[in-house]
């Protein structure tokens, strides 16, 4: 496997810039002759499919959602970063940058993280002159945040609703392309298959999800923005229709999956309720700002929090972190909470949950003031669980809420498949082993806008437009493969629905490849999903034909690829013999408990493989139902810029 | 907790449509509607008599938009300010009995049970709902400083989450409410008055061609929108609807 990540050679400061000259372009004339599939349509695939229709070229984008504006970066609340440096207050390029390859943990490419940081604030330019609404301070200009601990206020927002308008603003810039005719846009359409020659992607299969007809679409170039996997938990805060599907199809053919076991647990979300529970509510990490973080001592934690007294309350976070208390990072956060719970003292139904109590804050700054601060949140909490929290302590918990890993690309954001160029979430780039807040926004938009136009273009340059015919065999095999799978899906004929696996991949997953995994763990889970994935193509349930819109249909090809995608997961959280980051194995522990990076072995990405790249997705009952078969490659990590340091917060 | 629901069933645009009746035991009452209608289809599927209910669904934390359903007459439910994948059952009786219906308007065909095609909004917003920047071009972004309240007035329409509830209430289907929190979100700052006028015209035509009927401010809209947007927005649109096309008549042909 070619894992050579391009990456331009000259200073740090200079390969970005050096880079945008060194490649090639296509004259204006020409870029029309050229079509490009873009898939998925959230911050990153509309910002790349409207910027790559003004430029000429011809775009098709597609969605599973009814309308692009759906896509699930709608729903991100806080903010976005960027060093615009308009407070005075010492940001900068570099800072950015530090602070993003220090907060992933190092474990993310130096000359990426730098280029991020760059064009961090030409985004923030755009999205303004497309009319995104962000906060403002009376003197008229844009107002910042500290965000996440950081030590500048560097965060962009939009009230508690910064990803809805930027998104919006994207899918402005696309629907304006729409009716231009630079995109062809097909929603309710979701990517089945992707059709590889010779190591270079020729095109795309899609499902119509209303009529159930299966398409061809050729393209010189394909874009997956498909987003993160962290439905694999069943549970999370992603919208409930975020799947794998299209970068583990990818995979299949020959893509690499690039450190899948890096996921971001958030420690502040609404704490499950019941077994019918369909998705995680997060709750803005700022609440920690004002709130206490506490479990009871001893005794029964279902007792009413109003009857224990102070004495018996253990405010373990001001107490093993003194420095930074309530405060402390997302991952240690979540972990603490976890070891809470584990260790009998959770609170709420079923112990999964620590309170976090605001009536400290409430009493020395008053209702009126919290409510200015919080509102909205407390409101929100209010509706889900019915409980006041201006009254009784929040319940939270830890929800699985970002991925860091995803298919590997190059510094032109290019797979390993020449033309399959992946961006946004769906991609491991930039964030190492831990993203830090408000940076998905950023990355999301920087490769959309700023990052993909300039190397696509130097990709298509070398390639003539002719596009490989629709009835060529490479099409039709790839075709029957994907009709072979429905039809092996549909055909089971068992009693159990999809949603019924799900749920019980997400509890093995949560409980042996979540906050903490150990080497046992990972066997036995690893064991457990080849078990699970035996059972459900055996006892799998799916009324309806192919032929019409079938939400069960949907949802068990989802899970049949999350089934196996878990596997893989666990097999690369096993492979990684550290701590860094949202991947933490109990093996690998500081004396005080804290994760213990190993950079000697572990400095660099781990790249999956999938062996028999032909028969892994054949569509045929008996080759899906086998354990998977992969090969792990590494890129080495070269840092040069950067100090190698732990993280220490007590 | 138990619940009766009375649901349109209609198994494409070509089939005739009935509401069917469904008891689902065993409810809770923190549950939110829309996982009610998960466990009913769940039900559904160990019965193996009936296709599950199809809805739309995704997000399930009030911000996508793609959730529907008229429940008991009212659109996203009885609560204000509220989608329905954040209903929850404690807004419900015991034993009640709950029509669940799609949107129903001319311009929002229906694709199955209570799943309807919103795509005439998406092409609203192709005709004009924009400002034309291309990526690249912009200045920087503090070299326009904008008056707070203004951002703010901008942001409280831009909240819009293109759901359709203002349009399944109106009685004459209409989605000014829809298109007015455009037109102002955009109107409201500098870098949208360029093509202001354009752009209230080019967008009430396509709302008037996608088969929206005209507002009789009846205001119904505005009780029934998960974001609270007001229909002063549509007082808003009509003031720079009329303007514009005494300005430039030439774009409304």
């Amino acid at each position: 496997m070619n894992l050579d990540g391009k990456i331009p050679k000259g200073a740090l400061a200079d390969k970005w810039s050096s880079h945008k000259f060194q490649m090639s372009l296509l004259a204006p004339a020409q870029k029309r002759h050229y079509k490009i599939l873009v898939v998925g349509t959230g911050l990153a695939g509309a910002s790349a499919a409207a910027t790559l229709a003004e430029l000429g070229y011809q775009v098709e984008a597609f969605c599973f959602q009814d309308s692009p504006r759906r896509a699930h970066s709608i729903a991100a609340q806080g903010g976005i970063n960027a060093c615009k440096n308009y407070q005075g207050d010492g940001d900068s390029v570099r800072r950015l940058f530090y602070d993003t390859i220090k907060g992933g943990d190092f474990r993310s490419r130096e000359a990426n993280v730098y280029r991020l940081a760059e064009e961090s604030q030409n985004i923030i330019d755009q999205a303004v002159a497309q009319g995104v609404p962000f906060a403002r301070d009376y003197g008229g200009f844009l107002d910042n945040r500290s965000f996440g601990g950081a030590q500048v206020s560097r965060t962009f927002y939009a009230k508690g609703q910064t990803g809805q308008q930027l998104l919006l603003g994207a899918y402005s810039a696309l629907q304006r392309q729409v009716a231009r005719g630079g995109v062809k846009l097909h929603t309710r359409t979701e990517l089945l298959d992707i059709v590889v020659d010779h190591d270079e992607v020729k095109g795309i299969i899609t499902r119509n999800l209303v009529s159930g007809k299966i398409n061809r679409f050729a393209g010189h170039a394909v874009v997956l923005a498909t987003g993160g996997y962290g439905n694999v938990f069943y549970l999370s805060t992603n919208a409930l229709g975020s799947n794998v599907t299209a970068t583990y199809r990818a995979y299949l053919r020959g893509a690499g999956f690039a450190n899948p076991c890096f996921t971001q647990i958030h420690p502040t979300c609404i704490p499950v309720k019941g077994n019918y529970q369909s998705k995680l509510t997060l709750m803005s990490e700022s609440l920690r700002n004002d709130g206490r973080v506490w479990v009871p001592k001893s005794g029964d934690p279902s007792r009413n929090p109003s009857q224990i007294a102070e004495e018996d309350r253990d405010y373990y976070l001001e107490r093993i972190y003194p420095s930074f208390g309530n405060l402390v990072p997302r991952d240690i956060a979540s972990r603490k909470a976890k070891e809470m719970c584990d260790a009998g003292k959770g609170v709420g139904p079923g112990g999964l949950g620590v309170y976090l109590d605001f009536s400290d804050a409430i009493s020395r700054l008053g209702e009126k003031t919290m409510g200015e601060r919080y509102g909205n949140l407390f409101d929100m909490y209010r509706q889900i669980t019915g409980e006041n929290p201006y009254k009784t302590p929040m319940r939270i918990y830890p929800a699985v809420h970002y991925t860091m890993g995803g298919l590997w690309v190059d510094y032109n954001l290019m797979s390993n498949i020449r033309g399959l160029h992946v961006i946004g979430e769906a991609n491991f780039s930039d964030h190492g082993s831990n993203r830090l807040g408000a940076s998905a926004l950023m990355q999301g938009l920087a490769d959309g806008y700023f990052i993909l136009p300039y190397t696509i273009s130097h990709y298509l340059a070398s390639h003539k437009p002719t596009l490989t015919p629709l009835d060529n065999n490479l099409f039709n095999r790839v075709e029957s493969q994907v009709t072979a799978k429905i039809r092996s899906l549909l055909s089971i004929g068992g009693s159990r629905s999809p949603h019924e696996f799900h749920r019980e991949l997400g509890k093995i997953m949560w409980n042996y490849c979540g906050m903490s995994r150990t080497t046992e763990g990972l066997r036995s889970a690893i064991a457990k999903i080849q078990q699970l994935k035996q059972d459900f193509w055996q006892d799998l349930y799916i009324p309806g034909s192919a032929g019409t819109f079938n939400q069960t249909l949907e949802s068990a090809g989802r899970v049949a690829d999350f089934l196996s995608f878990g596997e893989l997961m666990c097999q690369d959280a096993l492979a990684r013999e550290e701590s860094c980051g949202g991947h933490f194995r109990e093996e690998h522990q500081t004396s005080a408990g804290e994760a213990k990076r190993d950079d000697q072995k572990f400095a660099h990405v781990a790249v999956w493989q999938h062996v028999n790249q032909d028969r892994g997705s054949s569509g045929v009952k008996g080759d899906e139902m086998r354990p998977i078969k992969t090969k792990r490659h590494t890129e080495k990590l070269e840092f040069n810029e950067v100090q190698l340091t732990s993280r220490s917060y007590k | 907790m138990k619940l009766i629901f009375e649901i349109w069933r209609q198994e494409s645009p070509d089939h005739k449509g009935q509401f069917k009746t469904y008891e689902v035991n065993n409810l809770d009452t923190n549950m939110s509607f829309l996982e009610a209608l998960d466990v009913l289809n769940e039900q559904l599927l160990r019965e193996k008599k009936e296709e599950p209910v199809a809805f739309d669904y995704d997000c399930r934390e009030g911000i996508c938009g793609m959730c529907s359903l008229v429940i008991n007459g009212e659109p996203h439910g009885p609560l204000q300010g509220v989608t329905t994948c954040q209903l929850h059952l404690r807004s419900f009786k015991d034993s009640e009995r709950i029509t669940v219906e799609p949107w129903r308007a001319k311009s929002f065909p229906i694709v199955r049970d209570l799943v309807t095609d919103r795509s005439a909004f998406d092409r609203i917003i192709s005709s004009g709902g924009y400002i034309s920047v291309n990526t690249g071009s912009a200045g920087d972004a503090n070299a326009i400083p904008i008056e707070k309240a203004k951002a703010d007035q901008a942001f409280d329409v831009a909240a819009c989450i293109g759901c359709g509830a203002c349009v399944a209430t109106c009685k004459n289907s209409s989605a000014m409410l829809f298109v007015a929190a455009k037109v102002t979100h955009l109107s409201a700052l500098k870098q949208g008055e360029v093509e202001k006028e354009e752009r209230v015209l080019k967008m009430m035509t396509s709302h008037d061609m996608e088969g929206f009927g005209s507002c009789s401010q009846t205001k119904s809209c505005e009780a029934v929108c998960p974001k609270n947007i007001s229909t002063a927005a549509i007082t808003a649109l009509n003031r720079e609807y009329l303007r514009a096309a005494v300005k430039k008549p030439q774009a409304l042909s």
